[in-house]
This record gives structure tokens, C-alpha cells and sequence, in this order.
């Protein structure tokens, strides 16, 4: 069957872009193809800086004909009836017509359309250059005379040329009829800029390929990355060095260049100084570069690799002598930054955060760090920290933000903290807690362990939360631009680490701080107005006392955060809820505790049981207190019981003991103690509903039945609220 | 004696009069820097005010430009407070405006079978005159030598046709193809013997006494008052020459030279530290709202296509 070769060749597509946009031409065309009930072999998508092309194999030369019925009115309908089938199954008079007899409604128009298959070649023709119009570049741009006039075609950057084929593989394709902002699709490429810039001429993808490959481009962008890596190892290996790989770095030098020529180059020893994260970052951000290391050392090597697009006349000479210039110029400043740096306390950098504007609604970076170390003081004790060094590192957790080095790679905050710290002869663990406070940066990054840093790390994280919070300005769908999910979840698993912290008293303590600070922010913009909006939050009811309404709406959205974080661990999120249910329930460690132990107490035969049979009971009070229109809650006449059915007044008796073993245990923090104590109603509660009948005759009997139900409510109630349970 | 003939490898100034050889043989017109502190050649009328409108413009010009905050008294090889630009400006950009540029290149020098071009990805965007283009930066061998943009919007309008710009950092390039390391040992009239000047000869006194200048010295007070003042002029020309309904309008380049002033006091008031970071917004929103009204002007006069 026939193959569509297309390629769209342009001047040169950012590297970050293209992977993502062959990955799209290809869904967009065989989503296009399939829409018109095309279907395919198979569809490979290619990008190099310069082309995006696409495979489509197996294509059918010829759309399937169609076959459509279309019924119309009884025979003898009135004319406007008539017309409109006529009109719409596209027949010119009843002749054109069959007619049909069906045995209850009489005899029937009846209109067969059948269409011819379209070919594929027109078909190619009308969607490929809708789908070049309409790309979805994350930002397009227009260009050249065209310009002038509205509408004119946008790409990434200029489209200079088109190749678009079809046909079987032993035939001379037909080049696909379309053009586009001027350009019509046709059979001439490009190779390599430098390295065979003259035309070429295509068939198919086999011979695209191949001729590509000749004019020095390899189309593949996995294969230029297999190469430069080979190479790179290789390169390192032959010097006794280890390449530093990284991934991200290799996507993006795999997308500067059609063939990718790897060279070494070096700079001087004395650069060894500056810290390996900083050299590293320097040649990486402005060079593309990689840095390599000692074989079997943790400690670089002066020496990179470059990735190049050429294979020069010289075997690279100046290419590497230009890059090592380049390199030497740019640790000269990293060297710069760094000794400067050095020059400057940590502690006499604080005065300029005054200065730097955290967020607009919630101050300077100094008003921040003042909240960060009086909470961190606070929380110092709860993990085990020495709290005069948790506010000493809480205070000096910002200050590199406001070094060169920072300045020049925002990437290296924390890390350049720690550096300067330690040189300082600060004490080890506030060095440590100024690299580790930011962390855990994603769900593979480790948590620190430290306490200090710990105490920094949860003020941090739960500075930026409730001050977002009072300021309203929450994530929304896919908007999260202050990561708030992120310091969420990094609040969640410093605690789930086997740390107890009540959050609802952790918030409205630091509520407090985040507004007498905001007024004094506007108290100093001399607009005071305001001031009473922010005072003014509304408290309400929350496990027996008094919470800030957003701090409330706050923990809610760690419960969410909990839930999401379990569900990937392979708990059940409905459990999660059942024990947020609860009153006062905002000690993420014993939530987590008591879900699991429910979910344990969930999957054996009494769980099970005991749930079924709570299902039962809450089913029937709520039929029967719906139709009584009041609510059984008072406790259960324990006298009236034991008058009552043996099972009656077992399960009476069963629940007084089984509520108090549980609320003991739970009081203790033994959630496997009371599920135990659950357990034991399994046996009761099962001889209850098999031998008495709830809606006895006598009045006085059924009310005190239903109690009894409502007793086993309440008793479960002492772990969670089993009606949030599911299954 | 210096050779007449453009040594574009030898001296700065050779290199200077390669690129207007080149580009005079392509077709532009040859301007001379415009007598204004700017912070980058984009500012010069014949780009900010000339990529506005439907007519087609073709002009190449060195710009010395003035970036205060990078002074570096002297003491970086690298940095410096006022440097050249080589501006070119093609509108509409040619389809060919890669490969002019490559021979650009070769015109002063880069062998190319020998050097490793490369176009990296760069979204030009300038905030105080409200345009932005897409482009890349050129690299030589990992150095950045040149900004290529295809303008998209200047002054907050639309360009159309779409204009090419190229800027050359002429300084890095004749420190590229001479071989040099250090700015102020640039060679700039290949002279020998007691007629060789360098670029230290000429500009490193200029650049110990500006840095000086722009950090610490600079009259604050009156920065302060002279971007007001020129704020309010551009305002004021702008209204004096407001067209008559069907007519041009008669006052653009002068209020444009008072959103440039603006701009460039701008940049002292910031190298000096005394404006606040909630301010420097406001600031730069400021001179792009004179930008953009020099631009709308501009549409309205003859050369704006009007």
C-alpha cells in the first residue's frame, strides 16, 4: 500500500520545540486521515532543527466507497415533504427513488446514496495545508512580503519549503497537490546547511532518509542523541574521564544540530575552585556544554564537551579553541561572582531583602523571612531542632538570593547558601538547612533529615501556604504558578516521616504573624484604608474551637494533597475522607496511622461484615427516621434490651463494651487496638440482623431497636465515619 | 600607513567597514549613528520608527549604545558601559536573510568551513518600546555574536509587512576574529610603530570616568526632573503636531527623541539604585506608553505610509 513522505523545512526551530511538534504532526495527520476513515500502517514523526517531517505507511491509495439508505416520507406525503427528501438525499425527482413496503406503517421512499471512495492523494491535499495553517506552535510568528497583507501563514520561523509525496514503493510517487502561504509542496529538500548545501531531490521516506543521511543530516533525533552520547563517553573515556550525563541537556544539543560532531575542549585548573554546581551551571546554561569528571572521582575535571553541527576543515581545532575561549570567559565570571560573594556575609546581605518585593500582596522577602524564623523557632521542638539554630538558619535561609552567583544561575539557590555558610564557620547544620530547605523539589527528591532543616524547610513551605491562603490567591485547575501543590506535598511527606504536628495550630498561629506583618506593610505604604479587610477574617466553629475560615479551606487542601499522595502509594482515598470526617482531625501522621489501619481491618472477613453490616443499619435508620421525620439518637434503653431477643440484648451489650475499648484505644493512639475492638461486633451484629426484627409491632421496641442501630453508628464513628466508605 | 582596503581581520575599524561594504553592495542605505544615548540600536529611529508602515526600508549604521549598569570601571574584559552595535535593517526581510547574514560573516572574515554557526533560539523583546520578535542568537564557535530578530510588533503595533533585524556586537566579533581577550587590547586602526591606537586608547579612560558617573555621581535630582520633562515634552510635540482630520501628522521625530531621552535617563536613575523594583514597572510602563504614541504618530506622516 502507499506511503506519504511530508516534510516541512524551515529556518531553525528552537531546540525545546521540536520533539513536541513532530509528535503533533503526526497525531494531527492521522487523526485527520482517520476522521475521513483512512486508516494506516503505521506513523513515524522526525525533527531536526531545521525540518519536521512525517512517515505514514500503509495508506490506502483510495477512501472506501459509501453505501447510505436514507428513508423518506410515506408514499403520497404532501409535496413539501417530498421535497425537502428529495433535497436533502441530493436526488432530483422521485425516480431517482426506490420504494419500500413495510407491513405496519405502508409503503415508504427510499433513497440509496452510494459515494465513491475519494482518492487519498486529494483527500492529503485538502487537510495537510489546513494543518499547516492552524499548527499549534507554542508561538508562531509571520515573515516577508507576505506580511504586509492580514492572515498570512505563521510558523515557528520562516517555512522555506515543502515535500509531500504519495504513492506505493514501486511506483514514482505523486507529489501531493497543495500550497501554502505561497509555497507549493514538491520534491526538492536541503541538506545540511554547511556540509552539502545543494538541492536534493526525494522520492519516499526510504530514499529521503538515506539521501538526508548522505547530505550530512540525520533526520532521527533519538539517533543524534545515541551519537553525541557514544561519542561523548567515548571522547571522555580515551582522557580518563567520566562524562557527566544529563539528560535534559542531551534532548536539547540533540535539537542544535543536523549532525552532531562531538569535541573536548579544557580550561585552566585554577577555575577548580568555584563550586562544581557553579561550573557546571555556567557551562551548561550558556554553552550547552558538558562537564566531565575524574575517572571514579565525585570531583570535575577542567575539561567539557561541546556538542558541534560541523565537520570542519581543520578536524575541529578552532571550533574547540573558540569554545574554550568562550568557557574561560565565562568561569573568569563565575570566578568573579563567587569571590565577591565570599567577600559579604550572609548576615549583611539581610538589609537588601527589605528591599526585594516577595510577592506584591505579601511583602518584601525580609517581611518573609521574619515570619519564616519566628515559625521555624516555633516547630524547632516538635522535630527535634535546637530552636536558636533553626531561626538563625530560617534567617539566612534567603540571603543568597541576593549574591551574584544566585543573581547570574537562580538554579543554584540554597546550594550557594550552604557554600557560603560553611565558609563563614557557620554551625554545619544551619549550612545544611540553607542547601536543603527548598527540598523536596519533586516527588524523586529526597527529604532532608536534619531537624534544623527540617524546621526551616516546614516554615518555609508552610509560610508560603497560609500567606497565599490569606491572600486568596489559590491553585485553580492547571494553574499553579507559586507551586503551592508542590510545598504541600513536601509539608505531607516531612510529617508522614513520623512527625506529629497539629496543622490547624501550626495556621492560625501563623495567620497571626502573616497579618500583623501585612499591616505593616500597609501601615508603611501610608494607605491604611485596607487595613481592616485583612484584620477581619472570619473565624468558625472547627473540633470544639474557633479556626480562620481559609485556614479551614487550607486544610481541606492538604487532604486533597493526602489523598493524591496516597492514592499513588496504592491507598484508598475513600478511607482518607472517612478519617477527615471526623472532628478535629489535622495530624496528617495519625490520619495516615488510623487509614491504615482501617484499610487492614477493611480486608478481613469481620471488616468486611462489620461494614455490611454497618450499611445496613445506617440504610435503615435513615428509611425509618425519614418517614418518622426525627432522628434516633439517644442511647439505647440497656434494660429495655435485655428484656427484649437474646441477639438484642447481645449487641447491647456488645456495643458499650466495643465503643469504650475503641474510644480507649483510639484516645491511645492504637488504631489496630480499635479495629480489634470493632471486630468484636462482627459476630453480634450478624445474629442481631438475622434473628430480630427491627419494625416490631410494639412501639416502644422498635424505637430502642432503631437506638441500638444507631449505637453501632455512633461506635464505628469512634475510628471514622464509615458512610464515606465505599464498596 | 593604514591600507585604505577594509581590514576587517586587523582593526576594529577595518571590521566596521567591511559590514558597511557588505550591506551597501545588498542595498541599504548607510546611516550614521543617531546623536541621541541609546540603549541598543533598535532605538534608532530608522529601525524603532522606520519597521512601522507598509514601506519597504533597507538601512545598515553602527549605534553606540549606553548600557550604564554594565560599567565595569575598566576592570572587565568583557564588559562594557557604552559599546557598538552594527544595526541592519531589511523590511521586508528577504527570503534569503540567513544566508546574507552567513556571508556577512564571511565578508569580515569567519571561515566558515572552519567555524561552527549556529542559530539559537532567542524571543527578542524590548518592554519600554513595546516590541517583540522572534529570532535567535548567532552563535560563533559557543559565542554569541550577533541578535537576529523578524520583528513582530513595535511600539505595540503590528508590523506588516515584518521586518529582518541584525545586530552585530562589533566589539566580540573583533575580539573573535582578532584573536583577542581582552577588549582593550583590540587593534583599531592596524597601524604599527607610535601610530597604532588600541580600543583601551580610546575608550578606557571613558569608561573608568562614566562608570564612575553612572554609580555613583550621577545628578539623581535632576534625572529625576529630566524624565519628567522629557515625559511631558514627548506629549506635548506629539499634540502639536496632531493632523487635521485627513491630513499627516507634522511632529513625530522630535517627540520620539524626548521617549528615547526618557529611556536612557531611565536606565541612569537604575544604575544608580534609587529606583524600587514595584517602581521600575511603572517606570518602563511609562516610556513604552510614549512609545507607543511616538508609534501611532509615526503611522500618520508620510514616511508611516500615511
Amino acid at each position: 500500500m502507499p506511503d506519504l513522505l511530508l516534510e516541512l523545512r524551515s529556518e531553525e526551530i528552537p531546540a525545546r520545540m521540536q520533539r513536541r511538534a513532530a509528535e503533533d504532526l503526526r497525531k494531527l495527520v492521522t487523526d485527520a486521515l482517520v476522521a475521513r476513515g483512512f486508516l494506516y500502517e503505521g506513523a513515524k514523526a522526525f525533527a531536526t532543527p531545521r525540518r519536521l517531517a512525517l512517515h505514514i505507511a500503509g495508506l490506502p491509495a483510495r477512501g472506501e466507497a459509501v453505501r447510505e439508505e436514507r428513508r423518506g416520507p410515506r408514499v403520497g406525503a404532501p409535496e413539501a415533504a417530498v421535497q425537502g427528501f428529495l433535497k436533502g438525499a441530493g436526488l432530483t425527482s422521485l425516480d431517482q427513488a426506490t420504494t419500500v413496503t413495510d407491513p405496519k406503517k405502508g409503503e415508504f421512499y427510499l433513497a440509496v446514496i452510494e459515494k465513491a471512495g475519494r482518492a487519498t492523494l486529494d483527500v492529503l491535499a485538502e487537510i495537510l495545508p489546513e494543518i499547516i495553517r492552524t499548527f499549534p506552535w507554542p508561538k508562531a510568528m509571520r515573515w516577508g512580503a507576505a506580511s504586509a497583507q492580514p492572515g498570512s501563514l505563521r510558523w515557528v520561523r520562516p517555512l522555506q519549503s515543502i515535500v509531500a509525496t504519495f504513492g506505493p514503493e514501486t511506483e514514482t510517487p505523486d507529489v501531493v497537490p497543495f500550497e501554502v502561504g505561497g509555497i507549493r509542496a514538491g520534491t526538492t529538500t536541503y541538506g545540511h546547511r554547511f556540509l552539502a548545501p545543494g538541492a536534493i531531490e526525494v522520492r519516499r521516506f526510504d530514499d529521503y532518509i538515506q539521501a538526508l543521511e548522505k547530505a550530512k543530516v540525520i533526520l532521527d533525533a533519538d539517533r543524534r542523541k545515541d551519537v553525541i552520547l557514544h561519542d561523548a563517553r567515548d571522547l571522555a573515556f580515551a582522557r580518563g574521564l567520566d562524562l557527566v550525563e544529563d539528560e535534559g541537556l542531551l534532548e536539547e544539543v540533540a535539537g542544535l544540530v543536523e549532525w552532531p560532531v562531538v569535541l573536548m575542549g579544557s580550561f585552566d585548573d585554577a577555575f577548580l575552585d568555584i563550586p562544581a554546581e557553579a561550573i557546571r551551571a555556567t557551562i551548561r546554561a550558556n554553552q550547552k556544554c558538558f562537564v566531565l569528571r575524574k575517572a571514579g572521582s565525585e570531583d570535575l575535571a577542567p575539561a567539557f564537551i561541546l556538542v558541534s553541527n560541523l565537520m570542519a576543515s581543520d578536524g575541529g581545532l578552532a571550533i574547540t579553541a573558540g569554545n574554550e575561549r568562550v568557557v574561560r570567559a565565562r568561569l573568569s565570571d563565575a570566578k568573579f561572582f563567587w569571590e565577591t560573594d565570599k567577600a559579604v556575609k550572609l548576615e549583611d546581605r539581610l538589609p537588601k531583602l527589605d528591599t526585594i518585593v516577595f510577592h506584591e500582596k505579601l511583602g518584601t522577602q525580609g517581611m518573609r523571612i521574619q515570619r519564616i524564623a519566628a515559625l521555624a523557632k516555633q516547630l524547632a521542638p516538635l522535630v527535634g531542632a535546637d530552636p536558636a539554630l533553626a531561626e538563625q538558619a530560617a534567617r539566612l535561609a534567603k540571603a543568597d538570593l541576593v549574591t551574584e552567583m544566585v543573581g547570574e544561575f537562580p538554579e543554584l539557590q540554597g546550594l550557594m547558601g550552604a557554600k557560603y555558610a560553611a565558609l563563614e564557620g557557620l554551625p554545619d547544620s544551619v549550612a545544611t538547612a540553607l542547601g536543603d530547605h527548598y527540598k523536596p523539589l519533586g516527588p524523586t527528591d529526597r527529604v532532608p533529615g536534619d531537624p534544623v532543616a527540617i524546621a526551616v524547610a516546614l516554615a518555609d513551605k508552610i509560610d508560603t501556604l497560609v500567606g497565599f491562603w490569606a491572600i486568596d490567591e489559590k491553585p485553580t485547575g492547571s494553574k499553579d504558578p507559586y507551586a503551592l501543590r508542590r510545598a504541600a506535598l513536601g509539608v505531607i511527606r516531612y510529617l508522614l516521616e513520623g512527625r506529629r504536628l497539629n496543622l490547624i495550630g501550626v495556621f492560625d498561629a501563623h495567620s497571626a504573624r502573616v497579618e500583623k506583618s501585612l499591616m505593616h506593610k500597609r501601615l508603611a505604604e501610608a494607605d491604611g484604608g485596607d487595613v481592616a479587610s485583612i484584620t477581619a477574617t472570619v473565624s468558625e466553629p472547627w473540633g470544639g474551637k474557633h479556626v480562620k475560615v481559609q485556614n479551614i479551606d487550607l486544610l481541606a487542601f492538604f487532604a486533597d494533597r493526602l489523598k493524591v499522595y496516597l492514592r499513588d502509594q496504592g491507598a484508598r482515598h475513600d478511607l482518607v475522607d472517612a478519617v477527615f470526617a471526623l472532628p478535629g482531625q489535622d495530624d496528617l501522621l495519625l490520619i495516615v496511622r488510623r487509614v491504615e489501619a482501617l484499610q487492614r481491618f477493611l480486608e478481613t472477613e469481620d471488616g468486611k461484615n462489620l461494614l455490611a453490616g454497618y450499611k445496613r443499619a445506617a440504610n435503615i435508620l435513615r428509611i425509618e427516621e425519614k418517614k418518622d421525620g426525627r432522628a434516633y439518637d439517644a442511647a439505647p434503653d440497656a434494660a429495655l434490651a435485655a428484656r427484649g431477643e437474646p441477639a438484642e440484648r447481645a449487641l447491647a451489650e456488645a456495643l458499650q463494651t466495643a465503643r469504650a475499648e475503641a474510644s480507649k484505644a483510639v484516645a491511645a493512639e492504637d488504631f489496630s487496638g480499635a479495629m480489634r475492638a470493632l471486630s468484636t461486633l462482627r459476630a453480634p451484629v450478624d445474629a442481631f440482623f438475622t434473628d430480630v426484627t427491627v419494625n416490631a409491632d410494639d412501639p416502644k421496641l422498635r424505637e430502642n431497636r432503631l437506638a441500638l442501630l444507631n449505637a453501632l453508628r455512633a461506635a464505628t464513628r469512634e475510628v471514622a465515619d464509615f458512610s464515606k466508605i465505599e464498596g | 600607513m593604514p591600507s585604505a582596503a577594509p581590514t576587517p581581520k586587523k582593526s576594529f575599524q577595518g571590521l566596521i567597514l567591511a559590514l558597511q561594504e557588505y550591506w551597501a553592495a545588498k542595498g541599504c542605505v548607510i546611516l550614521q549613528p543617531y546623536d541621541m544615548e541609546v540603549g541598543a540600536g533598535t532605538f534608532h529611529p530608522a529601525t524603532t520608527l522606520r519597521a512601522l508602515g507598509p514601506k519597504p526600508w533597507k538601512a545598515a549604521y553602527v549605534q553606540p549604545s549606553r548600557r550604564p549598569k554594565d560599567g565595569r570601571y575598566g576592570e572587565n574584559p568583557n564588559r562594557l558601559q557604552h559599546y557598538y552595535q552594527f544595526q541592519v535593517i531589511l523590511k521586508p526581510n528577504p527570503p534569503n536573510l540567513q544566508e546574507l547574514y552567513l556571508a556577512s560573516l564571511a565578508a569580515i572574515g569567519v571561515d566558515l568551513a572552519l567555524h561552527d554557526i549556529r542559530f539559537v533560539e532567542d524571543d527578542w523583546e524590548s518592554p519600554t518600546l513595546g516590541a517583540w520578535g522572534l529570532g535567535w542568537e548567532c552563535w560563533c564557535d559557543g559565542m554569541e555574536v550577533s541578535q537576529f530578530t523578524y520583528f513582530q510588533q513595535v511600539a505595540g503595533i503590528e508590523c506588516a509587512p515584518v521586518a529582518g533585524e541584525l545586530t552585530y556586537g562589533l566589539e566580540r566579533l573583533a575580539m573573535y576574529v582578532q584573536g583577542v581577550e581582552n577588549v582593550y587590547d583590540l587593534d583599531f586602526n592596524s597601524a604599527e610603530g607610535e601610530d597604532r591606537v588600541t580600543y583601551g586608547d580610546v575608550f578606557l579612560q571613558a569608561e573608568q570616568e562614566y562608570s564612575r558617573h553612572n554609580f555613583e555621581a550621577a545628578e539623581t535630582g535632576m534625572l529625576f526632573r529630566q524624565f519628567t520633562d522629557a515625559e511631558a515634552a514627548c506629549r506635548t510635540y506629539l499634540d502639536a503636531g496632531a493632523p487635521a482630520e485627513g491630513e499627516r501628522h507634522r511632529m513625530v521625530q522630535p517627540a520620539y527623541d524626548q521617549c528615547i531621552k526618557a529611556s536612557h535617563v531611565f536606565n541612569l536613575l537604575d544604575a544608580r539604585g534609587v529606583i524600587s523594583v514595584t517602581e521600575r514597572q511603572s517606570y518602563i510602563l511609562r516610556v513604552r506608553e510614549l512609545a507607543k504614541a511616538c508609534g501611532a504618530a509615526w503611522l500618520k506622516t508620510a514616511a508611516g505610509g500615511a
